[in-house]
């Protein structure tokens, strides 16, 4: 039975880096390029929380209304200043300016918040639970958590396959230079595609700022790293994928909890490589011909 | 009399030994790079002899020196010429640090364990190879970060090593004086050996294929170079340096903890030195490194704004001067101190060939 509860509060997480992981994954495959500075933006969602929350008195859990969009308008503006100026000199230069980016958040955070812990308080939602037989409980936390990435994934499909600028970011997607000669200005199409994965990514620090605590150094050393995981088990390109690889991430990283708590990470980056070796190309995607 | 400097191997060389073919004669170097070689072997015979004329800070102080430049020009080397961005090039920096701390364990002394760590990084090295090298660019980049992570957790688990609070480094029962003096004099050592083996390869025919690697990955493989044969090789000789410069790191601080040894900021540090410096060329890492070294003494006492400053510096530099503060040096002075290149002189002019 303690297996089965470590594998339901495995999925119950991986709904959360598969929140982490689809704006890794839309970037990538919008502009081919891995966003270093991913975990970092995240982090910096939350305290932007913080801020918002000791400024208008709204409940943590109201918090998105206000910080979302204002993470989607920095990743429209980012992406058409600092991150075209990079990806316009290559695929390299844009890996080593956000990069950069990652390092010199991570010091700001540090200067300006310390490098205590923080979380979102939202009282006595964090740990109501019920509770399904006699040994697996289950967070009504973790479970919004699962259902909010489960929505965002949805809609994100829904967005991408039917609406006019969904469109044009698979077009772009596609082929750029085909994409340009229809009329389409791939550097906006850039700038909505940053600005959903900025927004995907700040709902994603948000939830994790209420699941748990959080500092200036944890978006690199855990939740980069999760995200990328989780997109390359699910395999590319694909958001189910993404959903699917969150959630081995997650039952792997709980699994390996219950040999032993210091086995937690180790386990998910493990099944990270043995997927790497066995099917690089994802859980989800079938076998292509090189 | 100006030659035109050739560095990409796309163009049809002819004979290294510079029989004119058509008129067009070809050199190695346009100057004589006969002074540079006295100036190097007299740099190196003064900053060998430091430790009988200054004070154990400054020896010490050249040794965080000499380890910067060591990991720099690596991922020099693995970045820029042969397009390998990695992020986690302190597995190897740890791997190595914890081989000289196995060993001296077991009686061998720190300083003779060096030379075989950098052989165990080396080994090590072939399998991460295997298992990266069909990743590109970013996916490459972000695999070596999970890799690092994955030596660390495992060394965490490692009781005898210490487990997560670190290990003392044993086996150096030395007088202070002499144990800096050894420390300084091993650290010279080791990046004049990493300087000599990088200059070396890049003046081989290897270096030709590394050059068009650096210029232009397709085209290099589109004209037949074995591509990835010499990113494989590159890639372990940098696994190789890592691990050296990982030794020394350990027996400079005497005292280990795997989250210092495997820390991100070790690739911090090479890319922004590179970076800044200049990717894709010898000189590059040294112009970084005196750079950084200088921000360093200044800044290091408000922390967190060392790393901002630094971190902007290199952002900066990447996008508006990719070729570093090296690249602005030779657009105007036309000096190449480790010359890699040819020089190509038209038919009718009578330029001797030299170095």
């Amino acid at each position: 039975m303690i297996w089965v509860n470590a594998i339901i509060q495995g999925i119950m997480v991986g709904g959360l880096y598969a929140l982490f992981a689809c704006g890794l994954s839309l970037l990538f495959g919008v502009m081919k390029v891995i966003n270093l500075a991913h975990g970092d933006l995240a982090v910096v969602a939350a305290y932007l929380a913080l801020g918002v929350i000791a400024i208008t008195h709204v409940p943590a859990v109201w918090s998105f209304v206000l910080v979302v969009p204002i993470f989607a308008a920095i990743g429209y503006a980012l992406q058409r200043t600092l991150l075209q100026a990079a990806l316009n000199r290559g695929v390299l230069t844009t890996l080593l300016v956000t990069f950069g980016l990652s390092v010199v958040i991570e010091n700001g955070l540090q200067q300006f918040f310390t490098a205590n812990s923080h979380s979102l308080n939202i009282g006595s939602l964090v740990s109501d639970s019920f509770s399904i037989g006699s040994q697996i409980t289950i967070a009504f936390l973790d479970l919004t958590i699962l259902v909010l990435a489960v929505v965002v994934l949805l809609g994100l499909q829904y967005f991408l396959s039917v609406s006019k600028n969904g469109r044009r970011i698979r077009a772009v997607a596609d082929d750029r230079e085909a994409a340009q000669l229809s009329g389409i200005d791939y550097r906006h199409v850039f700038g909505i595609a940053a600005a959903i994965a900025f927004g995907t990514v700040a709902l994603a620090g948000l939830a994790f700022g209420m699941y748990t605590q959080f500092d200036p150094t944890i978006g690199t050393d855990q939740l980069l790293l999760y995200a990328f995981e989780a997109v390359v088990i699910g395999g590319l390109g694909s958001l189910w994928g993404t959903l699917v690889g969150g959630i081995l991430l997650g039952v792997a990283q709980q699994i390996g909890a219950q040999y032993h708590a210091a086995d937690q990470i180790l386990a998910g980056q493990l099944l990270f490589l043995i997927i790497l070796v066995l099917r690089p190309q994802g859980i989800t995607r079938r076998r292509e011909t090189a | 009399m100006t030659g035109r400097h050739l560095e990409a191997a796309g163009a049809e060389l002819p004979a290294i030994g510079g029989q004119p073919a058509g008129g067009v004669r070809v050199t190695r170097s346009r100057r004589s790079v006969i002074w540079v070689g006295v100036v190097a072997v007299a740099l190196v015979a003064v900053l060998g002899y430091l430790p009988y004329i200054v004070f154990s800070s400054t020896t010490n102080l050249l040794v965080q020196f000499f380890l910067l430049l060591t990991m720099a020009s690596m991922w020099n080397l693995l970045a820029g010429y042969a397009g390998l961005v990695s992020v986690g090039q302190q597995a190897f920096i740890g791997l190595g640090a914890y081989s000289v701390v196995i060993l001296a364990s077991h009686g061998t002394s720190p300083f003779t364990a060096i030379p075989v760590a950098t052989a165990a990084g080396g080994a090590i090295g072939l399998p991460v190879w295997w298992l990266v090298s069909r990743l590109r660019s970013g996916y490459f980049a972000i695999t070596m970060w999970v890799i690092a992570s994955v030596c660390e957790l495992i060394i965490i688990q490692v009781s005898s090593l210490g487990g997560g609070t670190g290990i003392a480094l044993q086996g150096l029962n030395l007088s202070p004086t002499l144990l800096t003096a050894y420390t300084y004099w091993t650290a010279l050592a080791v990046t004049v050996v990493v300087i000599a083996v990088i200059y070396v390869l890049l003046r081989s025919r290897l270096g030709l294929v590394l050059t068009a690697i650096r210029d232009d990955e397709t085209g290099a493989r589109s004209i037949g170079a074995r591509v990835r044969s010499v990113q494989r090789l590159v890639f372990i000789v940098a696994a190789a340096g890592c691990s050296a410069a990982g030794a020394l790191y350990a027996i400079s601080q005497q005292f280990i903890v795997p989250s210092a040894a495997f820390s991100v900021s070790f690739s911090a540090e090479m890319i922004f030195i590179t970076i800044i410096g200049g990717i894709g060329t010898i000189e590059g890492p040294f112009v970084g490194t005196i750079v950084f070294f200088v921000l360093q003494q200044t800044l290091s006492q408000d922390g967190a704004w060392y790393w901002i400053v630094l971190g902007i510096v290199a952002m900066a530099v990447a996008i508006w001067a990719p070729r570093g503060l090296w690249g602005l040096v030779t657009e105007r002075l036309d000096i190449r101190l480790f010359p890699v290149g040819y020089w190509l002189w038209p038919a009718g002019q009578t330029a001797r060939r030299r170095g």
